[in-house]
């Protein structure tokens, strides 16, 4: 069965652009990721999905239930995780808690009380005080504490340390395993990269490419940068070297060839510092917009 | 009723704090009755002696020196404007709260009907307000056994049910607006309780606003015309309710349909 499935689900807010004729399907069980940078209309597919804003035209099925329709029903087999946690003040965590199970007509103590755990949460604490990450924690905590059949994440690691956001994905890794499906909306490609199996990119609204993570991230490159000097020769010759900047004493350049043929052009290059990261995903993007052009 | 009961617990301070305050003033008001009382010549001259400004209070038609006098025109402003202002306040903010401070998106997540929060979330005004006007009832019935005054229980009973009509029509009005905003709703909230407060001074005044009676629920809450008439105005509390009713009919419709953000 699919867990998500849209057809030419479009949102416009006013004039400017939401989501345009976005077709969707995620299979259940899957662990789905959903990238695209800031303003591309992750966020609008997702609030529309949840029923928080109305979808101008199109339509979306969770579980085969209309989104619409069946909007009471499909929530009581969601958990969503917001980019920004923000709760009612003045109330302790475990009162925020409490009050999301009431709302699902749940008793989730054991559960909420594992999680809490495993998160390091105090619930004691009232909402207000509490740091960003530890905010996220509550979040993740309400999202999951009712066994929910499909996860929606939005940004879920933001405010995350690195352990927590590793405890967290072992959280969703296990729940996957057991059937969980999750759809994970971020801008973090490692994060996709090292937890879906399938994802699909969206950019100004519509989705320009949607498949399995290897496939993708063939494509996808390795930002390198140093200071120093490269050699110019081996440079030339090295294949798989993209948009390559020479400063006076430093370069930069996108590679997506074989690592051996760039450990062996930095060798023989006099280099002081190095760095290889993820690409901006900008960058990966612009693979997507030469494909089309 | 898990709505209700989290809206009665973020909402208590604030009703603590209307509820003593408004309490406070009119208790005050009722110990300085006595002591006015001896003094009621000069200060029914002076009162009766301000001319358009005598007849905005209501002041040609009843006396200081009576207590449902004095109570009409001094308790009734405190608890008029006050339980306005709380009632528009109260009801303005509860829809619109959640975007404001942006817990909508926590709060809409959950397998809940828009109805049903609307409903429960309406509930939880509907009590509070009544809680303020038992309590405050229950304290004026006291304060004036307590300074020794004859209790005229008809009149006062009949000022307190007109000033909980009036929370309840500007409550459905304000709930209704609610439904559409998203911030800066407390001044819109007092705006409409001091817009129709003034109204009804307006249509005191002068002959040729009188029409202006119809507008504001403080209109069927004049002291005077209730001390004449020995009843409530059933016609002015029709209109009133149906006004009462459209506000929040059309929180239904506006609020089951809206765009969260």
């Amino acid at each position: 069965m699919d867990a998500i499935r849209t057809t030419k689900l479009t949102k416009y807010y006013g004039k400017s652009r939401g989501i345009t004729d976005l077709d969707l399907r995620v299979e259940e069980g899957e662990f789905f990721g959903y990238i695209g940078p800031n303003g591309a209309g992750k966020s609008t597919t997702v609030r529309t999905l949840l029923g928080l804003i109305n979808a101008t035209s199109g339509e979306a099925k969770i579980f085969n239930k209309d989104i619409v329709k069946d909007r009471k029903e499909i929530l009581s087999d969601i958990g969503y995780l917001p980019s920004e946690a923000i709760f009612h003040a003045g109330m302790k965590v475990k009162d925020v808690l409490r009050f999301s199970a009431e709302l699902r007509g749940k008793n989730c103590r054991t559960s909420a009380a594992e999680l809490s755990e495993r998160l390091q949460l105090e619930t004691n604490r009232k909402v207000e005080e509490l740091s960003f990450g530890n905010r996220k924690k509550v979040a993740i905590v309400c999202a999951l504490q009712h066994d929910p059949r499909l996860l929606i994440l939005d940004e879920p690691t933001g405010g995350l340390d690195p352990l927590m956001q590793k405890e967290f994905f072992d959280i969703l890794r296990e729940r996957n395993a057991v059937g969980t499906t999750v759809f994970l909306s971020s801008h973090v490609l490692s994060e996709i990269q090292h937890n879906c199996s399938r994802a699909a990119i969206i950019r100004e609204g519509r989705i320009i490419a949607c498949d399995k993570v290897e496939a993708l991230a063939r494509t996808n490159a390795k930002r390198v940068s140093l200071v120093g000097e490269l050699n110019p020769e081996g440079a030339a010759s090295c294949a798989g070297i993209r948009d390559l900047n020479l400063g006076k004493d430093s370069a930069s350049f996108l590679f997506s060839g074989d690592m051996r043929d760039l450990i062996e052009l930095l060798a023989i290059s006099r280099i002081r510092d190095l760095s290889v990261s993820e690409p901006e995903l900008e960058e990966v993007f612009l693979h997507y917009y030469e494909k089309e052009a | 009723m898990t709505i209700v009961k989290h809206e009665l617990r973020q909402g208590r301070t604030a009703l603590i704090i209307w509820t003593a305050s408004i309490g406070f003033l009119m208790a005050i008001c009722l110990f300085l009755f006595p002591e006015m009382k001896s003094q009621m010549e000069e200060v029914n001259e002076m009162f009766a002696s301000m001319g358009s400004f005598t007849a905005a209070f209501g002041m040609d038609r009843l006396s200081f020196g009576t207590l449902t006098g004095f109570f009409s025109i001094e308790c009734g402003n405190i608890l008029g404007l006050g339980g306005a202002f709380f009632a528009s306040l109260c009801a303005v903010g509860i829809l619109s709260k959640e975007e404001k401070d942006k817990t909508a998106e926590f709060l809409l997540t959950h397998p809940v009907s828009r109805i049903r929060v609307i409903t429960e979330k309406l509930i939880a005004v509907f009590l509070q307000i009544t809680i303020l006007n038992l309590i405050i009832y229950g304290l004026s019935l006291g304060c004036i056994v307590a300074i020794g005054e004859e209790l005229p229980f008809k009149e006062i009973t009949l000022f307190h049910i007109a000033y909980y009509l009036l929370q309840l029509e500007l409550c459905g009005i304000c709930f209704g607006i609610s439904a559409f905003m998203r911030k800066n709703t407390a001044g819109v909230g007092i705006g409409i309780a001091v817009l129709m407060y003034f109204l009804n001074l307006v249509a005191n005044i002068t002959e040729s606003a009188e029409f202006l009676k119809y507008a504001t629920p403080f209109a069927y809450c004049e002291g005077a015309d209730i001390v004449e008439a020995g009843k409530l105005d059933i016609k002015l509390i029709a209109i009133g309710l149906v006004l009462c009713l459209l506000g929040i009919v059309l929180a239904y419709v506006k609020y089951t349909k809206k765009d969260i953000h």
